[in-house]
């Protein structure tokens, strides 16, 4: 007798998006298996088009309310290049630290709100904080220090006002910074009992040959800037990135999809990071992650989460530092006249890699636009992990299987809305 | 009302970037206490347990712009006793509205390998264009503060109050000077609703306007200043149809200035 069995989810709950999930199994063979993405396409690189260089960052924020500082910093950077401007180190700073704002609201929303319900056997974190308070009050206030770094520097969390091309239109003074340090020593012990936390956690097993790409830096651990490395050999300028990350679409998806080499599923995003650049997180992270015997690479893709909690506690150290050496900046920007040119930029947005590249006329108005979201590097990753897990589904109760595929999904932190330029399961046996 | 008498809350996304639903996520410390006080009967991003209409209170995020979701918002007007749409796209359009002044058949090819196997309107359009909306909150995003202050209204049955008034009285009342006046910045505030705090100006840079229009705006008066002080239709055309640019009182002026 032949069995079959159909996994479907039609809306992924607790993504940033719409996505639905498909798979066919038969005789614990996979027969077919396609994550769709029905977000609804918004054509940003078409309407950029005949835009003013200047309102770029501003619009391109609007693809994503969880990461907008991300868009608004790969923008500006690929901009910045195309004008030869180089902003001075002080302004450098300050975008770094309203990043490392972004990275504590991104993460911990995904590892609190959105993926540790999947660990420990809840629908939700409002669920899950009736019975474990104590961590959910903890991680909300955690989440709302970087949203209130955000604040104090963009003027509020989600679009921020104050970034532009060449800087900010206005930086904060000392006293505007000087509160978020009344609390920081309590921040701090969040971030690091989180780390505990989330060690604390039942992993289920997966391990998968893996290419890991993402940002490194000699300086310090890659984020606004640096080259293209992967643990296989890649090590190319961020210019050459398309070179590197291939595009490939599918019938059944609004998102497009990337493949290294043009062959391979890779994996962008915290884990990537931490596994490449793990010797240049803040020694006393560093030093806990030793503690604790995480090892790396971490190649369990369910441990991401910790990858996430090793970057908030990392982040916090950083935005710290950068706080108590701030001084505002001589300028808040730096202006220079737009010039006809082409110019391409990464930075490291809390999912993984994010692309811009652009090209404006003389009058610095976009001629061209071409962005890729981490989400839509990561998509082929996602599928080869379910495809991994297939076999396993098979002997499992339907709403099981079912969690379980979400459960790998979510281990992304898929942002839907960014790649619809994600999730609903729906896993067939027949 | 659920089984224990409290209030059932739906939060609905269309074509969106999410932040409007962040908003209620980011609502930290009072974000426990409201699911205290309601109960979440349907919010994908933030729980998969998905429970059935009919809902006392829907928040709408989005524009809608492909035809599965002309169903999906009949649907929940349907499902829901009160609807408030919520931020830029589900009061205005949104950003992706700016395909309606465009083809969107062209905009899939500059975008898509293969433009065929993508579904599109033609327009993506404000949810009061396909049902009726009982409120809107507007903004890019929404003001959070504001968010919880019409939720606790609503649940104890009084009604919100919501600004009529343009962006300028907040600068006022804020004491930021006039960015046009004294820095020649273009600033969409003389048209614009209240509700940000005047974030842009105090930041030293002009409203781009992503609360929409005030209650009555004089958008051509703005139009007719921002030229005799040398702008070109280009950047006019560009500041007016941006994050909520296809909202109706803007739009009809703006067409008729092109």
């Amino acid at each position: 007798m032949s069995m079959s069995k159909e996994i479907k989810v039609d809306y992924l709950a607790r993504v940033e998006g719409e996505g639905a999930l498909h798979i066919k199994l038969k005789d614990g063979k996979v027969e077919d298996l396609s994550l769709r993405i029905f977000e609804p396409p918004r054509f940003f690189e078409a309407f950029l088009v005949g835009r003013s260089y200047l309102e770029v960052p501003d619009i391109t924020a609007r693809i994503c309310g969880i990461c907008p500082v991300a868009y608004q910093m790969s923008s500006a950077r690929a901009l910045e290049k195309i004008l030869g401007l180089d902003v001075p180190d002080d302004i450098r700073k300050l975008r770094k630290l309203l990043y490392l704002g972004e990275y504590i609201e991104s993460h911990v929303l995904h590892a609190y709100l959105l993926h540790a319900p999947d660990f420990l056997g809840y629908e939700s974190a409002l669920e899950m904080a009736r019975d474990h308070p104590d961590v959910v009050k903890a991680a909300l206030r955690l989440k709302q220090w970087g949203n209130r770094v955000m604040e104090v520097i963009g003027g509020r969390s989600v679009h921020p006002v104050s970034p532009r091309v060449g800087g900010f239109h206005r930086a904060p003074k000392m006293e505007e910074l000087g509160p978020l340090l009344t609390n920081v020593k309590e921040i701090k012990r969040t971030a690091f009992d989180a780390i505990d936390w989330v060690m604390d956690l039942k992993y289920p097993d997966l391990n998968r040959d893996t290419e890991y790409i993402s940002l490194s830096s000699k300086d310090e651990y890659a984020l606004l800037d640096g080259r293209i490395r992967s643990n296989k050999g890649i090590d190319v300028p961020e210019e050459d990135f398309e070179k590197v990350c291939v595009e490939s679409q599918v019938p059944y998806s609004t998102a497009r999809r990337y493949m290294v080499r043009g062959k391979t599923p890779y994996l962008a995003g915290p884990q990537a990071r931490v596994n490449l650049n793990h010797d240049k997180l803040a020694p006393e992270v560093l030093d806990k992650a030793r503690a604790l015997g995480i090892s790396f690479p971490i190649s369990n893709p369910y441990k991401s989460i910790i990858a996430r909690m090793l970057e908030v506690a990392h982040s916090v150290v950083e935005a710290e530092e950068i706080i108590r050496e701030y001084r505002p900046p001589a300028s808040p920007y730096v202006k220079k006249e737009p010039r006809a040119g082409e110019g391409a930029a990464i930075t490291e947005a809390p999912r993984g890699m994010l692309f811009h590249r652009y090209s404006i006329d003389s009058k610095g108005i976009v001629k061209k636009a071409s962005i890729v979201s981490p989400t839509s590097q990561n998509q082929s990753s996602i599928e080869a992990d379910l495809l991994e897990l297939a076999p396993r589904l098979a002997s499992m109760q339907n709403d099981k299987a079912t969690w379980l595929c979400e459960q790998t999904i979510r281990n992304y932190d898929p942002c839907i809305s960014c790649s619809a330029h994600f999730l609903k399961l729906d896993l067939a046996s027949e | 009302m659920s089984r224990d008498g409290k209030v059932k809350l739906a939060v609905y996304k269309f074509s969106s970037c999410d932040g409007c639903q962040l908003q209620v996520l980011n609502l930290e410390d009072d974000l426990l206490e409201l699911a205290n006080q309601v109960e979440v009967s349907y919010f994908m991003e933030a729980t998969r347990r998905a429970q059935p209409g009919p809902y006392d209170l829907a928040l709408v995020e989005g524009s809608v712009s492909t035809p599965h979701e002309e169903d999906v918002i009949k649907k929940a007007r349907d499902d829901s006793k009160l609807l408030v749409a919520i931020g830029a796209c589900a009061t205005a359009g949104g950003i992706q509205a700016l395909r309606n002044w465009s083809d969107v058949e062209l905009f899939k090819k500059i975008v898509y390998p293969k433009p065929e196997w993508i579904t599109a309107l033609k327009t993506a359009t404000p949810i009061s264009q396909h049902v009726k909306v009982d409120l809107e909150l507007m903004g890019c995003p929404i003001n959070k503060n504001q968010l919880i202050y019409v939720i606790s209204q609503l649940l104890r049955g009084k009604k919100p109050y919501v600004p009529t008034y343009s962006v300028c009285l907040e600068c006022k009342a804020k004491g930021t000077p006039c960015v046009i006046v004294t820095k020649d910045v273009s600033c969409m505030g003389p048209v614009t609703m209240a509700g940000c705090g005047a974030l842009c100006p105090s930041y030293g840079r002009g409203c781009y306007s992503c609360f929409g229009p005030m209650d009555d705006p004089n958008p051509r008066s703005l139009i007719d200043y921002l030229t005799s002080q040398g702008a070109d239709k280009g950047e006019v055309l560009r500041l007016l149809r941006m994050f909520t640019g296809y909202s109706e009182k803007f739009r009809k002026v703006v067409d008729e200035y092109e």
